[in-house]
This record gives C-alpha cells, sequence and structure tokens, in this order.
C-alpha cells in the first residue's frame, strides 16, 4: 500500500499529439481516487503511465515515494483490472488468479497459492467456478476473475481502467458498490478510470476531472457537485446535466429567458461589470410552484413557463423547457455540449420535478427556484463566478473526515468478524496493511 | 435451415458428384496399387487378386532403394523447409501484426506477389544458377525454393492469426509481474501456438507436394524427393510397365497427408479461413 504523486506528468505521442498536459494530482495511501472525463480527455492515458505500460514523456511519478518513472511495470507492483479484462484464455479460472503469484518464482509455495486464490475466489463468490475457463464465463463473472487476479497479491494500489464498462446496467450498479465494499476493507490505494460520472461520483473519495489532458479540478465528489471550478465541471458532473441559459445583467437584476430575477449585493458583486453571463440551474433544483408550501415559495422565485415535452420515471418527473438563446454565449454552449460528447440539439432546460407533479406535455406549468443554488459563469472563460473557495475546501474536509471514518469502521467490522468468526479466511486481506487509516 | 426438399435432394446430388470427381482418382490409384502386373491392363476397376507384391516392390524388392531414399529426402527437406519457414513467418507476422514500422504494407504486398508468381517461369533460370553455384541436386538447393513457395502464404495466415490475439493479455502480464520475455512465453505463446502449427502443416503440405523443382532441379537419389522419384520408377522388367509401383508409392506419400488432415481438420479449415477473410 502506498501514496501515489503525479508531478507535472506530460504525454507526447510520436506525432507530438499531447495527450496529457503537466498533470499534478496527489493520491493518499488507501484513498480512492476516479479520473474522471468525456473520451478523449487523456484520462486511461494517465492511468497507463502510472501502471508503466505508457511512458511519461515529463514529470515525475512517486509510488511509495519513490520515483518510479524508468521502472519497468513488474516493479512497480500495481495491480490493474483492464476494460476488457484481459484474462488469460487459456488458463482456468484458478490459474488466472493465481498467475501473478506463480510469476513470483518460489516466493509462495503450492499450499499458500491455493489458500490465497481461494481466499479470493470466497470473497468474489467465484469458488464453483475455479476449474472453469473465462470462455465459458459470463460477463460479470469475468470481471470478478479480474478483480481476484489484482486482489490476490496485495498490490501497492489497484488501478481500474472503466472496468465495468461492458456490463449491463444491472450489473453494474452490482458490481459498483462491490468494488467500493472491497476497496473499504482492503484499504489499498485505488485509481479508477471511467467516462461514467454516476461511478465517479458514487465511488470515489476525490475525483479528479480532466478534459483535452488537463486537470480541470480535484475534490469531493459533493464539492464538485456543489461548487464546480468552471462551466466544464458544472457540466459533467450530474445526471440529468447542469442546464446552462444566457443571464443578462440589467442594474440589479438578472434577466434569464424565462424569468427575471433580482440580484442581491454578493451576487452583484461576483459578477461585476459584465453585462452577459452564463447561469447554471441544477434539474433537481426546480420545484413545481404548485406543491411548495406559500412560504417556500416567497423564498426563492417563480416563473410560468411553457412545457414541451415530459418524461414520468416513478421518482421523478423530467419536464423539458425550450428557450432562446442568446446569440453572443450560443456558439459557447455548443462547444460546451459538443466536448461533453452531447449532440447539441435543441436549447431547452431539463428540470426533474417532483413525481407528484401534473405537469404534461404541451401544459403551462408554475416553476420555483431557490435563487442561493444559482451557479454564475464568466461567459468567455467559462470560470465559476459563485464558487466559494472557503465552502469547498470545507466540504472536501468533512469527505475527508467520512473517509477515515468509514475506512476505520471497515477496518473493525472486518477485525471482529476476525475475532468471533474464527473462520481463519475472513480477515486475511489486510496481512499487507499494517496501519489502514493512516491515509 | 430452410432447404425445400428439392433443394436438400439438389445438394445432395451435388456433394455425390463433386464427391466421386474429387475421389475416383484417388480410389482408382488405390485400387491398382493392389494389382498384380498381370491385370494392370485388364480394364477392370478392382483388382482380381488382390495382392501386396508392389508394395513389397517399393519397400523391400528392387525400386527400394529408388523409393525409400527419396522418401527420407521428401521427409528431411519438407521438414526443415517448414521448420524455417514457421519460425521466420512467425517473426515476420509477429513484427507486421504487432509494429508500425514503415515498409510493412510492402512486404505484404510482395510476400504476395511471390506467391501468385509461377514456379515454372523461374526453374530455368534457377537450374542454371544452382548448377553454377553447385546449389543443384543438394537438399538446400530444394529448401531455398520451398521456402520461396511456403513463406508467403505462412507470413500471410499467420498475420491474421496474431492480429486476432489481444495484446492486452502482454501488459496484463507484465502488469501481474513478468517481464518481457515471461509475459510472452505464458500469454501470447500458448493463444500463438495453435496458428502456428496449423501454419506449418499447410506449409508442410505445399513442400511435400511440390513435383515441379523436385524433377528440375535434382538429378540423383542425393535429394529427389518423392513426387519426382515416382516419374523414375521402372517395371520388373522392361516389358513391364512400373504403374502398379507407382500407385503403390503414390498411396503411400499421401498416407500421412491424409492422416494429418483428418486430425487437424478443423485447425487447418480455421486457418485458411482467416487468412482469406481477415488477410
Amino acid at each position: 500500500m502506498a501514496s501515489i504523486v503525479l508531478r507535472d506528468i506530460v504525454k507526447k505521442y510520436g506525432d507530438g499529439f499531447p495527450a496529457v498536459k503537466g498533470v499534478s494530482l496527489d493520491i493518499a495511501d488507501g484513498e480512492f481516487v476516479i479520473l474522471v472525463g468525456p473520451s478523449g480527455c487523456g484520462k486511461s492515458t494517465l492511468l497507463r503511465m502510472i501502471v508503466g505500460l505508457e511512458d511519461i514523456t515529463d514529470g515525475d511519478l512517486e509510488i511509495g515515494g519513490t520515483r518510479v518513472n524508468d521502472k519497468a511495470p513488474r516493479d512497480r507492483h500495481l495491480a490493474m483490472v483492464f476494460q476488457n479484462y484481459a484474462l488469460y484464455p487459456h488458463l482456468t479460472v484458478f490459474e488466472n488468479i493465481a498467475f501473478p503469484l506463480r510469476l513470483q518464482k518460489g516466493a509462495f509455495p503450492e499450499s499458500e497459492i491455493r489458500r490465497k486464490v481461494e481466499l479470493a475466489a470466497d470473497t468474489l463468490e467465484l469458488r464453483e467456478h475455479l476449474e472453469r475457463k473465462p470462455a465459458n464465463l459470463s460477463g460479470g463473472q469475468r470481471q470478478r476473475v479480474a478483480m481476484g487476479r489484482a486482489i490476490v497479491r496485495e498490490a501497492e494500489a489497484f488501478l481500474f481502467d472503466e472496468p465495468l464498462s461492458n456490463l449491463d446496467a444491472k450489473l453494474r450498479g452490482q458490481m459498483r458498490t462491490e468494488i467500493a465494499r472491497m476497496q473499504r476493507r482492503l484499504g489499498t490505494t485505488t485509481v479508477y478510470v471511467t467516462h461514467d460520472q454516476t461511478e465517479a461520483m458514487t465511488l470515489g473519495d476525490r475525483v479528479a476531472v480532466l478534459r483535452k489532458g488537463e486537470l480541470q479540478q480535484v475534490a469531493s465528489p459533493r464539492a464538485l457537485y456543489e461548487q464546480p471550478v468552471n462551466l466544464f465541471v458544472a457540466g459533467f458532473i450530474g445526471s440529468p446535466p447542469m442546464n446552462f441559459v444566457p443571464g443578462q445583467v440589467e442594474g440589479d437584476r438578472l434577466r434569464l429567458p424565462f424569468a427575471d430575477l433580482p440580484l442581491d449585493e454578493d451576487l452583484r458583486t461576483r459578477i461585476g461589470d459584465r453585462a452577459l453571463v452564463i447561469v447554471g440551474l441544477r434539474p433537481e433544483h426546480f420545484e413545481d410552484a404548485s406543491l411548495l408550501e406559500q412560504d417556500k415559495v416567497a423564498s426563492g422565485f417563480s416563473f410560468d413557463c411553457e412545457v414541451d415535452a415530459t418524461e414520468w420515471l416513478g421518482s421523478e418527473l423530467y419536464a423539458y423547457i425550450p428557450f432562446d438563446t442568446h446569440p453572443d454565449v450560443a456558439a459557447k454552449l455548443e462547444d460546451l455540449d459538443r466536448e461533453l460528447d452531447g449532440e447539441g440539439m435543441r436549447t431547452q432546460v431539463i428540470v426533474a420535478l417532483s413525481s407528484e407533479s401534473r405537469v404534461r406535455d404541451g401544459s403551462a406549468a408554475r416553476l420555483w427556484y431557490d435563487p442561493a443554488r444559482l451557479l454564475v459563469f464568466d461567459p468567455e472563460t467559462g470560470v465559476n463566478l459563485t464558487r466559494d473557495d472557503d465552502v469547498a475546501a470545507q466540504i472536501d474536509a468533512e469527505n475527508e473526515e467520512d473517509r477515515k471514518a468509514s475506512l476505520e469502521r471497515a477496518q473493525a467490522r472486518e477485525a471482529r468478524e476476525e475475532d468471533d468468526g474464527g473462520a481463519a479466511a475472513t480477515g486475511r486481506h489486510r496481512g499487507g496493511a499494517p496501519q489502514p487509516a493512516t491515509g | 435451415m430452410g432447404l425445400t426438399t428439392k433443394q436438400k435432394v439438389w445438394w445432395a446430388v451435388i456433394t455425390v458428384v463433386v464427391l466421386v470427381y474429387a475421389l475416383f482418382p484417388v480410389a482408382a490409384i488405390a485400387a491398382t496399387s493392389f494389382k498384380i502386373p498381370s491385370e494392370l491392363d485388364n480394364g477392370r476397376f478392382l483388382p482380381g487378386t488382390w495382392s501386396l507384391i508392389n508394395y513389397e516392390q517399393i519397400l523391400v524388392g528392387d525400386a527400394q532403394s529408388l523409393f525409400l531414399s527419396s522418401l527420407r529426402n521428401s521427409i528431411g527437406i519438407s521438414l526443415i523447409a517448414t521448420a524455417i519457414a514457421a519460425v521466420l513467418a512467425t517473426l515476420a507476422a509477429y513484427a507486421i501484426a504487432r509494429l508500425d514500422f514503415p515498409g510493412k504494407r510492402l512486404i505484404l504486398t510482395t510476400a504476395l506477389a511471390v506467391s501468385i508468381f509461377p514456379v515454372i517461369s523461374i526453374v530455368t533460370p534457377l537450374f542454371n544458377l544452382w548448377r553454377t553455384i553447385g546449389l543443384y541436386d543438394t537438399w538446400p538447393g530444394l529448401i531455398i525454393p520451398y521456402l520461396s513457395l511456403t513463406l508467403p502464404i505462412s507470413i500471410w495466415i499467420l498475420t491474421a492469426f496474431f492480429r486476432q490475439i489481444p495484446w492486452e493479455l502482454e501488459q496484463a502480464a507484465q502488469v501481474d509481474g513478468a517481464t518481457t520475455w515471461q509475459a510472452f512465453r505464458k500469454a501470447i505463446v500458448p493463444l500463438a501456438a495453435p496458428g502456428v502449427f496449423t501454419t506449418a502443416l499447410i506449409a508442410f503440405f505445399i513442400a511435400w507436394n511440390d513435383f515441379v523443382y523436385g524433377i528440375s532441379l535434382t538429378s540423383t537419389e542425393a535429394a529427389r524427393p518423392v513426387p519426382a522419384a515416382l516419374a523414375f520408377f521402372t517395371g520388373a522388367s522392361q516389358f513391364e510397365e512400373p504403374t502398379g509401383s507407382i500407385s503403390a508409392a503414390a498411396v503411400v506419400v499421401t498416407i500421412p497427408v491424409v492422416v494429418l488432415v483428418l486430425l487437424f481438420q478443423r485447425q487447418i479449415v480455421a486457418g485458411l479461413t482467416q487468412g482469406a477473410v481477415k488477410g
């Protein structure tokens, strides 16, 4: 187990294309860090540089305090789960999991290998498949074999390269919690690459958002959601994605396409002398005004609008509200949408209302929004003008506390099971983790 | 599948016709090989008296020296040519499938050009050249031309095969703690072995069946392979046709090919279609 430090990591390919442009990142011992971004942002390249399958053009990579730039993958003692699992098709599940152990010639006697493999297999519920070949396994089982191969050798860190992208939705959800549970119990430093922001939000202690090879923001999921640094991060995090609408500043009022709202002192100073800004509104922060109590309605701003289409999902209701955009920001928003792998079809606001709402296709609705949750961005640079660094820092600090607490709880539960279970099997993984909670 | 009865009947008829067309000569040779010399011209398909006299003649009798030495030449030359072709083709195909280097397409195109080049047109120049430099009527004198036959197709088949191997396995092995060599040996070789084996088999058949080089570039028992040697069989006396012994020899040299094909049918078909579809 070890910390991983990236210092100004640069990757240029042979044709001069810069895939990663100077990324610096501190990953603490035992931490679960997610690298996330749209396709082509360099996240997989970064992971492959950490594991040693890709040369580092410039910068320093340290694992456990030692510079490993020039070390071969085998000398970095990391375990990796590949997107397509990369199982050895000619070996049984048992031999696949035992493969890393057998490579360390003479390090483990046969009985030790058998014990370790069976232990890993029990953890991942693969015991009855040990003698089968990968070709005869389902997608989820293959995925678990790949994880078994990673956990069996007590590596310094786990690296995951989009491990769930080949699974169907239900299995993905199950494996996601499984990975989270496993990481907590083993307390192993983990770097996880994904383009799926749900995985990023649910799994990570901290999430690093990448865009075109540049690090945008590294923060806890909550800080990313509430205090994004720029348009890109705000648009990437959240599902359905944040709505961006042009906001024209007129005196002490901010004019949105569908509503006018007063600007308070704080917002006023933050906006400065800009006449046009981009306003970000989270779909889930909208409410159907008719369902709210009277005094709550007064605390925010309400507006009338025409609903174009609705989707009732049981737990909530999505309503689509078309609006006319401002020509000065249209191009900017279109670029952003394309960068986030969107289609840029039409300008519309998505709102997520309570499923009790009676708003339906074509109906007129009165919606409510809390102005305190409004985000305002500079239309040129995309910088979030409403971001509060102190709040963001505090959220991250709380998150770090939570992480340590949950790590300790997981270790304590483990220890308890070890005590009363008596089964030597259950707690053995921690063999290599003498001080798991120091991260 | 949705074949009507009429279609099924037609397919059956076509299959039978093709089988008879392809196998009748083989059956005729096999039947002839069991005839005694006096029955050769009797115009009947099956021998009146079944006899092994022809086999005796080529294996222990008069024709023994001619046949056994050529059999030894055939086996030796084909095996060596196959081994060299398999090794060279494996390395070449590995490089073509794995690495990006200038001239990659050129190599593949050249290989294709060589394999469609008519053999007969280079036999005469080769004959003169070999005589000048002393390769005429030697094993290397046949192995080298055989390589020109077997290498191109081996490279094509193996390149197609190697392209299908997921190279992430090699990387996974390296991350798991293997050296480059270990990763190659433990993760890639087991997957590549069936392809190399199939290719070697196909290369062996090509070398084994060759006649044009065999007859043109040899003159004595020193290097003459079986297909060429068959033409030099003589009857027991000058009034007898050597047809019986030629048939027997043909059967003997066909047996290993048939056995190998039957044993590895599935792999060979897979190997051939891979080369055909993916190449």
